[in-house]
């Protein structure tokens, strides 16, 4: 072989590295929460967290997989579910979190190897089917009593203050773990492969790209932190009522902020997620108002923003908030060129 | 039937039906390592069918196909991309949201899984040799039609594929353009790759090809010297439209 080409390859760009500081600096404002606001402000913040963590697992799913699952409600309800057994068997709460998450990975993993041979339609009725079938499963565990319902009572050996405080810092650990992972994944050969696979899947599969494999590792990614957003939620409103899990509610509110914020963009989940998050916090006590405004909304950005916000913003930015390509160069010898 | 090593690529009664309309009607194609075979036909003759089969895009309905002395009939496309066939898509078929580099490289890195050696090298060399690295860091949604016919070259070329099957890529081009692509396929195949050229531009596939077939209706009905297929009386009925 000849000699290498001199290149030089960038990853980055000031646009990223002020942008992970902004990340970072939120994450820090977020964990300094407890002291700044009361106690509420830690329950909003885990709900906040919990709505980046759905919005970013869906799109992975639906944006960069092409697997629109209407089901995913199923790895929330199991892992809420799950907690809430571990921590009845006499496991701390805390722990059974973790491990409610560890969970999803598995079951994600397990359902994979049947679901994803299913062709789009069918994948998605048959995620919500899993879902279905999940929550009735649920409901007949005497603990739960049906949809009456249980309460993580565990948590009361915490007093509130410190259970407030411990349980925000423990979502944004879980959070900021969920979301660099997918970063890491996304930048990766792996990921590389993930985005193909987004922009066109028969063309991803004459280079050479295993696309079952790339999409099982979504669809497992996808789980788990589908699975982390049920635990942390159980775990900041501490009951526990199927249909508050397994409801078809979420999977609305998933939609609606990958849509939103733009799909197969990590940047526009996290938007999304923020927008719906804002509109919750101002217009949630409205009730029923409160959705049709949501799905007003929805409607509005479909038809004017087919790409969602990040369609709007992106391309106003000098370069990629959160980089996943190459930017590339040769090196011409300067001395070379001098003459 | 045994498969003999000198033939790269064989296609064994190959039969391809969508629903009640019969597409391809036995195939046999027995292709030699250093060949650059020119595949000419018709609109709907059944050349692109006949490559999806053998990429493993379609399952046919019969027939087999061996790729290097082989059974891959029952592979996957990725796997037969791994066994070193690559090919381009007659409707090029960009990752509109990558850059040109990323879509080379994303090939080299999945499709190259055996050869070994630097992807982010190959990729650029890759380019180099293809004449898109001036627009590398471009996103391949933006590119005109020419440049995606050479990404899609170009991310074939990147999987180091031994047999590389080429769809069209010639279409629309000037005449320099044309001498470009004719010889840039020559320096490929002076890298030891065997070629497959689907092409309706008589001149180009005359210009490089050791061998031509020409399809229509199905069938291959004419195979052998570039000169004496194009002479064929079948071919100029099939194709030209001249009465034999
Ligand atoms: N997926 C499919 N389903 C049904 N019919 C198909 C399919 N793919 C191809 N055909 C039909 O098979 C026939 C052969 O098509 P094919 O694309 O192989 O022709 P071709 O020789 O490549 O033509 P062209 O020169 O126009 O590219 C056409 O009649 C086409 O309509
Ligand atoms: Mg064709």
């Amino acid at each position: 072989m000849s000699h290498p080409v001199p290149l030089n390859v960038t990853r980055g760009s000031t646009t990223a590295h002020v942008t992970f500081l902004l990340l970072a600096l939120a994450a820090l404002g977020l964990a300094a929460l407890p002291w700044i606001s009361g106690a509420g402000g830690s329950g909003r913040a885990v709900a906040l967290l919990v709505y980046i963590l759905l919005a970013v697992m869906w799109n992975a799913l639906a944006g960069f997989a092409g697997l629109v699952s209407i089901g995913q409600t199923l790895f929330f309800g199991v892992a809420a579910y799950v907690t809430i057994r571990l921590s009845n068997a006499g496991v701390d709460p805390y722990l059974a979190v973790i491990l409610a998450i560890v969970s999803g990975a598995v079951l994600g993993w397990l359902t994979s190897l049947f679901m994803l041979s299913l062709k789009d339609g069918e994948f998605a009725i048959g995620m919500w089917v899993l879902s279905s079938l999940a929550h009735l499963c649920v409901n007949l565990d005497p603990l739960i009593q049906g949809e009456t319902g249980t309460s993580l009572i565990a948590l009361n050996a915490y007093d509130i203050e410190t259970r407030n405080t411990f349980t925000l810092w423990v979502a944004l650990a879980v959070t900021v773990v969920i979301l660099a992972a997918l970063v890491v994944l996304l930048r990766s050969g792996t990921g590389a492969a993930i985005t193909a696979l987004r922009d066109d899947e028969i063309g991803a599969r004459s280079i050479g790209i295993d696309v079952m494999r790339t999409k099982r590792i979504v669809f497992v990614l996808a789980a788990t932190g589908t699975a982390a957003a049920g635990a942390l939620w159980l775990a900041s409103n501490t009951t526990f009522q199927p249909r508050a899990y397994f409801g078809v509610h979420w999977t609305a509110y998933m939609l609606f902020m990958v849509l939103v914020g733009g799909l197969g963009r990590v940047e526009g989940a996290l938007i999304g997620a923020l927008v719906f998050f804002l509109i919750e916090t101002l217009f949630g006590a409205y009730g029923a108002w409160y959705l049709v405004g949501l799905g007003g909304i929805a409607v509005v950005c479909a038809l004017f923003f087919p790409n969602g916000l990040w369609g709007l913003i992106g391309p106003k930015l000098p370069s990629d908030p959160i980089p996943t390509g190459y930017k590339i160069s040769k090196i011409h010898d300067a001395s070379w060129e001098e003459i | 039937m045994t498969a003999h090593n000198s033939f790269v690529l064989q296609s064994s009664g190959l039969s391809m039906s969508f629903g009640a309309f019969k597409v391809l009607e036995d195939i046999n194609l027995d292709v030699t390592q250093g060949e650059i075979v020119g595949v000419l036909g018709p609109n709907g003759a059944g050349k692109t069918t006949f490559m999806n089969l053998l990429t493993g895009a379609y399952r046919p309905t019969h027939g087999r196909v061996n790729l290097m002395g082989r059974d891959v009939t029952g592979l996957p496309t990725a796997k037969r991309c791994h066994a070193g066939l690559g090919r381009t898509h007659q409707v090029p078929r960009p990752f509109g949201g990558m850059t040109v580099f990323e879509n080379v490289l994303v090939a080299a890195r999945q499709g190259n899984v055996s050869h070994g050696g630097d992807p982010v090298q190959l990729a650029w060399r890759v380019l180099e040799q293809t004449g898109l690295a001036d627009v590398a860091n471009r996103l391949a949604r933006t590119l005109g039609l020419l440049d995606r016919k050479r990404l899609e070259l170009s991310r074939a070329l990147a999987t180091d594929p031994q047999v590389l099957l080429l769809d069209e890529i010639g279409g629309g081009l000037t005449l320099t353009e044309g001498d470009h692509l004719i010889e840039l396929i020559q320096s490929i195949h002076g890298q030891g790759v065997t070629i497959i050229w689907i092409e309706h531009i008589m001149r180009m596939l005359l210009g490089s090809c050791t061998r031509l077939i020409c399809m229509a209706g199905g069938q291959i009905i004419a195979d052998g010297a570039p000169r004496d297929v194009i002479e064929a009386p079948v071919v100029q009925s099939a194709y030209f439209g001249v009465a034999a």
